[in-house]
């Protein structure tokens, strides 16, 4: 009875005072809420580790079954571990390769700043951050520009009037943000700003009411305990 | 220039071939690139998370502050791990209970707000003053944007008519929805030109920094990687195609 009753009444407890909250504007009430948060930054930490360990585990069984493509996997693994070793060991990369005068940092200096966040500008993981991470997923992003105008070419074609108005608004978006668009049309640009400002605007508003009102009937069945998919399981 | 700049460019440039590769077809060089970035990615953000959430916002308040009460929150996140084990899962489902629970009662009041008081606030304007048997707006100017106001209003009620499921969609309903749906097509098509736009300017900053790191002072990273490609992909292909006119012929 209690490993049923007891999440509901918990979920119910902190919907209703967590709706009372917003209404007191009182230091205390700001304090809880500031408190909870903190509380579930360190859940959450926690919780972050099950998916990563989700996702090596898959690839170390990719290993170790000698699946197709287990080369890459094994890739993944050595990749994951330089960033893992190298964001422990500040400066490893400085020790190999001294950095410019201006970036050195005494050792205590370094040490203080990894212990408050353990990320700074010319770190040994800023680095990778600098120079892998951050290429690696602008090119990716950039990768889907291609396919999606790819699909365009061959989804947009002005078959009926909805197909003809969704094709007249992404071409006037896109040329209205770049100097091609005003240098063909000088309309072109306002033309754009309109559309943004008035029907896409008006579209956007009424999804924005749907999707509120929705998450807020939503927030009142768990809070009720009607909607009990979150806890899962049958006992 | 310093060495681990160097060496980062060099880097940099590479990823960034090897991904675009992915234009010509799907090939090694292409998967290398996304394992690699999979793995850096995992490897930055475990280091973020335990510098954060552990360091920062668990052990140094526990041991340097002697603020014991983040014990609870530590073993709630432990807590959630019971899942694996069938005797206790039921633990987990209470901090489950916590997190939606404290998600929901929040949400509430800020989306009611945010989300629709907020919302209304611009809808709710007014839309003209009547001035010698003509249409002004609150200043007194006969502008655009009474006219602009009021194409809102009918976009926002249409669209709402559009997905009231409710009632069925036909007569004055069917009509009123089919407007809705012309302003939803205006706007996907807007967010569309918006996302391809968002797409493009990432690939100039690319080619930008490509045509940046060919230059001497980077050692022509860009030319000599791209031609250590193109040379990689010739070979492969001239072996490959051998290697199937030799099976053909045996």
């Amino acid at each position: 009875m209690i490993k049923r009753q007891l999440p509901l009444l918990i979920a119910f407890a902190m919907g209703v005072i967590f709706i009372i909250q917003f209404f007191i504007p009182h230091q205390i009430s700001q304090d809880l809420l500031t408190w909870v948060n903190k509380w579930l930054m360190i859940i959450g930490g926690i919780s972050l580790l099950l998916g990563i360990y989700s996702l090596l585990n898959f690839h170390y069984l990719q290993i170790f079954r000698n699946k197709p493509g287990w080369g890459f996997s094994l890739i993944m693994f050595f990749s994951f571990l330089i960033s893992v070793v190298v964001g422990f060991t500040p400066s490893l990369i400085n020790v190999i390769l001294p950095l410019p005068e201006s970036s050195v940092q005494s050792a205590e200096q370094v040490k203080e700043w990894y212990r408050i966040t353990g990320l700074k500008d010319g770190s040994s993981l800023d680095w990778i951050f600098r120079h892998g991470i951050t290429p690696l997923s602008a090119t990716m992003f950039s990768i889907i520009g291609f396919f999606i105008a790819s699909a365009a070419f061959r989804a947009f074609r002005a078959r009926s009037l909805e197909a003809t108005l969704l094709l007249l608004a992404a071409v006037f978006i896109m040329l209205g943000q770049t100097p091609l668009g005003g240098m063909l049309w000088s309309g072109i640009p306002d033309i754009m700003t309109w559309i943004l400002s008035t029907p896409n605007t008006a579209a956007k508003r009424a999804i924005l009411f749907g999707i509120a009102m929705g998450s807020i009937s939503f927030s009142l069945k768990i809070i009720f305990g009607i909607e009990r998919a979150y806890l899962g399981g049958k006992n | 220039m310093d060495n681990t700049v160097l060496l980062g460019v060099w880097l940099a440039v590479g990823l960034t071939l090897f991904m675009y590769s992915f234009l010509y077809k799907d090939n090694v060089f292409f998967r290398f690139g996304e394992h690699v970035y999979l793995g850096i990615s995992i490897g930055y953000i475990i280091v973020r998370v335990i510098f954060n959430n552990f360091i920062n916002d668990l052990y140094k308040p526990l041991v340097e502050d002697r603020d014991y009460i983040l014990i609870i929150p530590a073993l709630m996140g432990l807590a959630l791990y019971t899942r694996f084990f069938t005797r206790i899962a039921w633990v987990s489902r209470v901090i489950f209970a916590f997190i939606v629970g404290f998600g929901a009662g929040l949400g509430i009041p800020r989306t009611i707000a945010g989300g629709i008081f907020k919302q209304l606030e611009g809808v709710l304007m007014p839309l003209a003053a009547i001035k010698d048997g003509f249409f002004f707006n609150a200043d007194g100017n006969f502008t655009l944007v009474n006219i602009n106001s009021l194409i809102i209003i009918v976009g926002i009620t249409s669209v709402l008519v559009y997905f009231f499921f409710s009632v069925e969609h036909k007569g004055v309903v069917k009509s009123v929805s089919r407007v809705g749906i012309y302003f939803v097509m205006i706007a996907f098509g807007a967010s569309f030109g918006y996302t391809v736009m968002g797409r493009m300017s990432l690939l100039i900053g690319r080619c930008y920094d490509l045509i940046e790191f060919s230059s001497p002072k980077y050692y022509y990273a860009s030319i000599v990687l791209l031609i250590m490609l193109i040379l990689v992909f010739i070979i492969y292909e001239v072996v490959i195609k051998k290697g199937e006119v030799l099976k053909t012929n045996e």
